[in-house]
């Protein structure tokens, strides 16, 4: 069984209606520690060697938060910076997460069809994570195309409920089963690997 | 008769308008302003008050018990507690040191040996009343000096108890008392008459504990608030009575009441009740014994008398330097402890009525001490004076020379710091922790000494003084910080910044809100409230202990502390609106009920809509084809 570590950056947990149902999915899962930037480091005085010494009890990484303009929230940056520091993380001797796991559990406002090259973000998701994915490559870990609830403007709370469910069994799959990468890789939406159940 | 005592009340009181102010405005103090309205209106100058001094005297007790009813009440038992080394140490060798040296003075002087040790006894007491005010006055209470003169004062005040219990012993047999008729115990032996005044005193503690507090909380459940101050003042009159019954001092009575009532959880109501009174009984009470001060004795044998006070507070003088000596003191700071505590107290006053009307000593004896002791208490303002204006420049000026020749090189550093105590400290623990040199200026010689011996460097000395911060290398410092333990210091350093180190940066601790306008009018930017950042801290762990978002809470104390310096800035722009806004206490409750509806209107909880916009939301439900959304 690997060890799933879920960093969670959201600045208003309280009032989103996405992420706050994802994490009541996922909250008590065996082996699935959930980490609340937000919560823990308001002022952004991330604590170094706590963070570090996280990482290194888990296999999974999960990277948790809504998309602001094409990225992660700004603690996640801060994180980002200060956490993989060179030396441990990357460079000559920086060997600490090799062979981990990297995703990114994503959600949007906008529907899926706009995050098409054809869609009026030009773009698809996984080309707009392009940064996480080339950080995972250099810190020697395999990264997985992102988990993502799109469209979230439009989705009532049942079906947004549904996609945290989901969520939540995407998470025991990682968790239970290995996983064929070179098959993963071509899913444009690591979500598609849970078939929801016909309502 | 009534006419009579409306009459009194009219004179003590104009006196003390009159007087006090004037004395202040010269620079005396309020203590020494009592004095002389009391020596105006005192038998002896215009005798305008009581045609004989034992009417005056007959007031100055009631002071003097209501003043010892308070003085037991704030002997809280925590803080004794906490301060039983300098109390029973320092407070111990001093009333044993003096109580000795007098009694040999006075032995040699041709007294019997019971007189000598009851005199020893006397003058070794200080004034609690005044010197309290006095170092309260000047800020001097966070010296060492303050601090160690406080703690003698508390054992001095304890050790009367025990002073009034072995009086009755030292009563010559033979000699008849004269209040004889009034008393149960009179004419019993010494041993006896000691017996039943302990006796007393026992009584009073265990019916306190076990029959006014369950009294008191019948009254507490009432909820009629006077009802309080009138059982306060029962049970005080309850315990004089008893007293006077059995031979005892009303004063040490009144004095255990408060004790009693220290220790009961009723005290702080009990003294926010008596509070308002005590400022004034004090005032009456030095009045008195301005009035007391028989002048005609003083007249009939001058000399003597001047002697005498010059000789008593000379030898109180040297034996507090020894004690302060025993106790590390340093050099200034235990001058100024011996100083401060070189008069004799207004205990005084109580153990020579009770040492006249038990015959322990001839009533001209007693007559000339209470001369003595309260001129020496009129002297104390001016003894201050003589440590403020003659003693402490010369130290501060060693120092200074010291310090100009040991390191005229390196002051150039980039930061001065003004005040080193709560405040100033952490500041600047932080900045050499960052490795930014800092010069620091601070008044207290032995937080001085600590931080010199640690390597920083210091300079013992008055910041207010311009030549202070000069030698502090303010010409070429970049800030300074300006934290000085009250905000007349603090002001009257930025003022010396502005006129002559008008490049200095100035970062400037205040107070409070009138505090804070009075540097803003002087033209303070950096103004840093005293408590602001603190309170907000625990009003945000508050909020994230009630369930909140850490960030959520975090950021709200952001916006708060915005929104309350820009109303701050409001309130001070406009000079009339600022100066109603702190007028009265009434204005300033509604300026802060303004204030706190200010931000409910200001919502500015909401201001975070960047996240989870709502406008979004309702965008993309108008939309369909969701064109600007992300």
């Amino acid at each position: 069984m690997a060890k799933i570590l879920i960093l969670l950056a959201h600045p208003a947990l309280e009032r989103s209606r996405v992420h706050k149902r994802m994490v009541s999915a996922v909250k008590n899962m065996d082996h699935v520690t959930l980490h609340d930037l937000y919560e823990l480091y308001p002022n952004f005085d991330i604590q170094i060697p706590r963070e570090q010494d996280l990482l290194l009890a888990h296999d999974i990484i999960i990277l948790q938060h809504p998309m602001y303009w094409y990225s992660g929230p700004a603690l996640l940056k801060q994180w980002l910076d200060l956490v993989l520091e060179h030396g441990w993380a990357y460079g000559m001797k920086g060997t600490a997460l090799r062979g981990k796991w990297l995703m990114s559990a994503i959600s949007t406002g906008g529907p899926e069809a706009a995050y098409t090259l054809e869609g009026h973000h030009q773009h698809t998701l996984k080309q707009f994570m392009l940064p996480y994915e080339q950080t995972a490559k250099l810190c020697n870990m395999h990264y997985l195309p992102p988990a993502a609830i799109t469209g979230a403007h439009k989705l009532d709370d049942t079906a947004i409920q549904q996609k945290a469910l989901q969520y939540r069994a995407l998470l025991e799959r990682l968790r239970d089963e290995p996983l064929d990468l070179q098959q993963a890789a071509q899913l444009p939406n690591l979500m598609e690997l849970i078939q929801l159940p016909q309502a | 008769m009534e006419h009579s005592l409306l009459f009194q009340c009219l004179v003590y009181l104009l006196a003390a308008v009159i007087c006090v102010p004037i004395a202040k405005k010269l620079g005396l103090g309020a203590v020494l302003g009592y004095l002389i309205a009391g020596v105006v209106i005192g038998p002896s100058v215009t005798g305008i008050m009581g045609e004989n001094s034992s009417e005056v005297m007959h007031f100055a007790e009631y002071g003097v018990v209501m003043m010892l009813f308070l003085i037991g009440m704030e002997l809280e038992p925590e803080l004794l507690w906490k301060l039983r080394i300098p109390i029973i140490g320092l407070g111990g060798v001093q009333v044993l040191l003096t109580t000795a040296a007098f009694t040999g003075a006075a032995y040699l002087l041709g007294l019997p040996l019971k007189a000598s040790f009851a005199i020893g006894m006397i003058l070794s007491l200080s004034s609690t009343a005044i010197v309290l005010q006095i170092l309260k006055e000047k800020g001097w209470m966070e010296l060492s000096a303050g601090q160690s003169s406080f703690s003698v004062l508390l054992f001095q005040d304890i050790a009367v108890i025990p002073m009034l219990a072995v009086f009755p012993l030292l009563a010559s047999s033979d000699v008849h008392t004269e209040s004889e008729s009034h008393t149960l115990i009179s004419g019993q032996p010494g041993w006896v008459q000691t017996l039943v005044v302990l006796g007393a005193v026992i009584a009073i503690i265990f019916a306190g504990r076990y029959l006014v507090r369950p009294l008191l909380s019948v009254v507490a459940r009432t909820r009629v608030r006077e009802l309080f101050t009138a059982s306060a003042l029962l049970l005080v009159i309850a315990i004089i009575v008893l007293m006077t019954l059995v031979g005892m001092s009303p004063a040490l009575g009144s004095f255990l009441g408060g004790v009693v009532l220290a220790n009961s959880e009723y005290r702080h109501e009990l003294e926010s009740d008596i509070e308002p009174f005590k400022g004034l009984l004090l005032g009456l009470f030095f009045m008195a014994v301005g009035a007391s001060i028989d002048f005609k004795l003083i007249w009939a044998e001058p000399l003597l008398i001047i002697g005498l006070v010059f000789g008593v507070m000379l030898l109180k003088t040297l034996v507090l330097t020894i004690c302060g000596k025993i106790f590390r003191l340093s050099k200034d700071q235990d001058l100024l402890f011996a100083l401060a505590l070189c008069q004799v107290g207004e205990f005084a006053f109580v153990l020579l009525s009770y040492s006249r009307q038990n015959a322990i000593l001839p009533n001209d004896t007693v007559s000339i001490l209470t001369a003595v002791v309260a001129l020496s208490m009129a002297l104390t303002p001016l003894v201050f004076l003589f440590y403020e204006k003659g003693i402490q420049p010369i130290f501060l000026k060693n120092i200074q020379q010291e310090e100009r020749e040991f390191d005229e090189i390196d002051t150039k550093h980039p930061v001065i710091i003004a005040g080193f105590g709560r405040f100033g400290n952490i500041t600047g623990r932080f900045l050499l922790a960052n490795g930014i040199q800092c010069t620091i200026l601070d008044n207290d010689s032995d937080r001085v000494e600590v931080l010199r011996k640690m390597g920083y460097k210091v300079y013992y000395g008055d910041a207010t003084r311009n030549d202070m911060l000069a030698s502090a290398g303010a010409e070429n410092a970049k800030l300074i910080i300006i934290a000085m333990d009250t905000p007349e210091q603090t002001q009257e350093v930025v003022k010396l910044v502005k006129k002559h180190y008008p490049n200095m940066q100035m970062l400037v601790r205040s107070e409070d809100l009138t505090d804070t306008f009075e540097l803003m009018d002087l033209g303070v930017v950096r103004i840093y409230r005293e408590y602001l950042d603190t309170s907000l801290r625990m009003g945000v762990d508050a909020m994230k202990l009630l369930g909140f978002r850490a960030y959520a809470s975090y950021r709200s104390s952001q916006t708060f502390l915005r929104h309350d310096e820009q109303a701050i800035k409001g309130f001070s722009a406009s000079r009339d609106d600022r100066k109603q806004f702190i007028s009265t206490a009434r204005d300033r409750m509604e300026e802060l009920t303004k204030q706190l509806q200010i931000d409910k209107v200001a919502r500015w909880r909401d201001g975070d809509s960047s996240w989870e916009a709502e406008t979004m939301r309702e965008e993309a439900r108008i939309d369909p084809e969701e064109k600007n959304i992300q």
